[in-house]
């Protein structure tokens, strides 16, 4: 039963899902994206943004409002920059809901459903969320659940201002990593990882310029995404090399950009999805990783074992094996740790230590390895559900100059970072 | 105060679970949680042991202060107030030669951002913080 973390698939030995093949996801809608909300037009806000993709998802799906029974979403918005005293609004407004996060019931209220029975308003970000979903509709907390995940940025410098870096003092657990200037946040242990990784396999930080040129390329044949919508220009791998430098050697494109956006997806039971308007996407499996490393800084041995453990997980709840997976849309929130999801599900038979060799072949979509064929975050702007939308489209066969010309029968898709993330296998086949 | 220019770090905050090693570390000496049931040093400080979950076996034990550059990285444009004025600046991990598995973070006084010698051998020193508690760093051996 879906109960805190008591729904989570986390632990190897737990046997195939007992919902294995019952449950689809069978509606997305993708709201309007901006780099930041101009704190002025409301149909642009988070609360604005969430009514646009939930609308959207659910006309998508060809059902009706009175046809939810579930709304599932997560605060984890990603809201970084503070801005207090908050100039406040009209209702419905007129608090934090709707401007840095849409609860479950601001959207219900908002946007008025009458039948919903289960409300979630505190899911983890979209990677677990999305296992959540599809475990509370097999547990049958709901038949058909509205899951949507905005992400939210508004004005000022990403994370400048937000008040933990500027105190003088140190409390808690930040009291052992913040006085040598580490950040709060997935940037500084992953690339700590990365500089493991790259010692332990000689490998070096252009052996990512391949992954983030690919990810552009995909994501400028989305045409919902940032850079398609706003700034439509393939970077270049001088471009990439001389990037602006963050925490060296990491530069400003191995980071995706904070967008202002939200995207929705409707979840139902095998049985109901029959006759709605789109053919059904199954869910065959979903895992979850929560992990923790020994010491200060995790280690790359500790975020290989954990990302061989979602594995098998994954492999073992689903059925499925690693030369099952034909869509692969790992989480490259920052593409310094990508590789250790490839590697780790080894897809295409990659193995450790083979990731940038497989970057500098033949990963676009028209060809045999399309990796992260949704452009993922580092293409599209950082909604972290292209990496579900992308594997929905595909499955569909919808997913336009994106569309893969190997098989696309199954695919795989998660988020955020190895040692802490969610994973939804999804399948063109209940069975 | 930090010898590396520019440097403000923020100041560690003790707690009742933190209070004996920021104690320790006035006193300029590295101490470190370990359970006696499992033998095992850990950093930094939990409230229960990471292997076996006590919380009644954990005392602390006095560590010798040596270890190593495992890797680094160069901080360019922090967010942290603090380490705006002293960028670029060294972020290194060290590992403990007592017990590899445990690591710490340093600038590395001393050595010139991006000149870091990975694989280096290190030895604990102590700086100062604007409150006055003293933070753990670590020095290559010359």
């Amino acid at each position: 039963m879906a109960s805190d973390t008591g729904w989570m698939r986390d632990r190897e030995g737990m046997g195939i899902w007992e919902h294995r093949g019952k449950v689809a996801i069978v509606g997305w809608g993708q709201s309007h994206m901006d780099r930041r909300w101009d704190g002025v037009t409301m149909d642009r806000s988070c609360g604005g943004l969430a009514k646009e993709a939930c609308l959207k998802a659910i006309a998508d799906a060809g059902l009706s409002l009175d046809d939810i029974d579930g709304l599932i979403t997560s605060a984890e918005t990603r809201a970084e920059q503070t801005w207090a005293p908050r100039p406040y609004f009209d209702p419905p407004y007129d608090t934090e809901d709707g401007l840095i996060k849409a609860s479950a019931e601001w959207v219900q209220h908002e946007v008025g459903f009458k039948n919903v029975k289960y409300f979630k308003s505190d899911s983890p970000y979209i990677g677990p969320m999305m296992g959540q979903a599809a475990q509370a509709v097999g547990d049958g907390l709901c038949e058909t659940a509205l899951v949507w995940y905005p992400m939210v940025n508004l004005d000022g410098r990403y994370g400048h201002n937000n008040p933990q870096n500027s105190n003088q003092e140190a409390p808690g657990n930040s009291a052992f990593t913040l006085p040598w200037g580490y950040q709060a946040g997935a940037m500084f242990n992953n690339l700590v990882i990365f500089q493991q990784y790259c010692k332990k396999y000689g490998k070096s930080h252009d052996g990512l310029a391949p992954l983030c040129l690919n990810l552009r390329r995909n994501g400028l044949m989305t045409p919902w995404g940032y850079y398609a919508m706003h700034e439509p220009h393939q970077i270049t791998t001088e471009e990439y090399l001389n990037g602006r430098l963050i925490e060296e050697p990491l530069v400003v494109f191995d980071c995706d950009r904070p967008v202002n956006t939200c995207a929705a997806f409707v979840f139902t039971t095998a049985e109901r999805a029959k006759d709605l308007r789109q053919k059904p996407v199954y869910v065959l499996n979903h895992a979850q990783n929560n992990g923790s490393g020994r010491s200060t800084m995790a280690t790359l041995e500790e975020h290989q074992q954990a990302v061989a453990s979602l594995a098998r997980k994954m492999w073992e709840g689903s059925g499925l094996g690693p030369n099952d997976v034909d869509i692969f849309n790992p989480y490259d929130g920052y593409l310094t740790f990508t590789q250790q999801f490839l590697e780790g599900f080894q897809w295409h038979g990659v193995k450790l230590g083979e990731a940038h060799d497989f970057y500098a072949d033949d990963i676009r979509v028209e060809g045999p390895h399309p990796f992260l064929s949704s452009g993922g975050n580092n293409g599209t702007g950082r909604t972290r559900s292209a990496l579900f939308s992308d594997s929905l489209q595909q499955l569909r066969g919808t997913a336009g100059a994106r569309q893969v010309t190997v098989r696309a029968e199954t695919a795989l898709a998660g988020c955020n970072t190895p040692d802490s993330c969610g994973f939804i296998m999804l399948s063109k086949d209940p069975s | 105060m930090s010898t590396i220019p520019g440097l403000v770090r923020p100041a560690p905050a003790a707690n009742d679970l933190t209070k004996p090693f920021w104690d320790a570390c006035n006193e300029r000496r590295l101490v470190l949680q370990i359970c006696t049931d499992c033998e095992m040093l850990q950093y930094p400080p939990a409230p229960r042991c990471n292997k076996c979950g006590s919380a009644d076996k954990l005392d602390w034990r006095e560590v010798q202060g040596k270890g190593h550059i495992d890797v680094y990285l160069v901080i360019r444009d922090s967010r942290i107030k603090g380490f705006q004025g002293a960028q670029p600046i060294n972020f290194a991990v060290i590992t403990l030669d007592e017990d590899p598995g445990i690591n710490f973070l340093s600038n590395l006084p001393g050595t010139p951002p991006g000149e870091v010698p990975v694989g280096a051998p290190v030895e604990l020193i102590f700086e100062e913080t604007s409150t006055g508690q003293m933070v753990h760093e670590w020095q290559v051996i010359t």
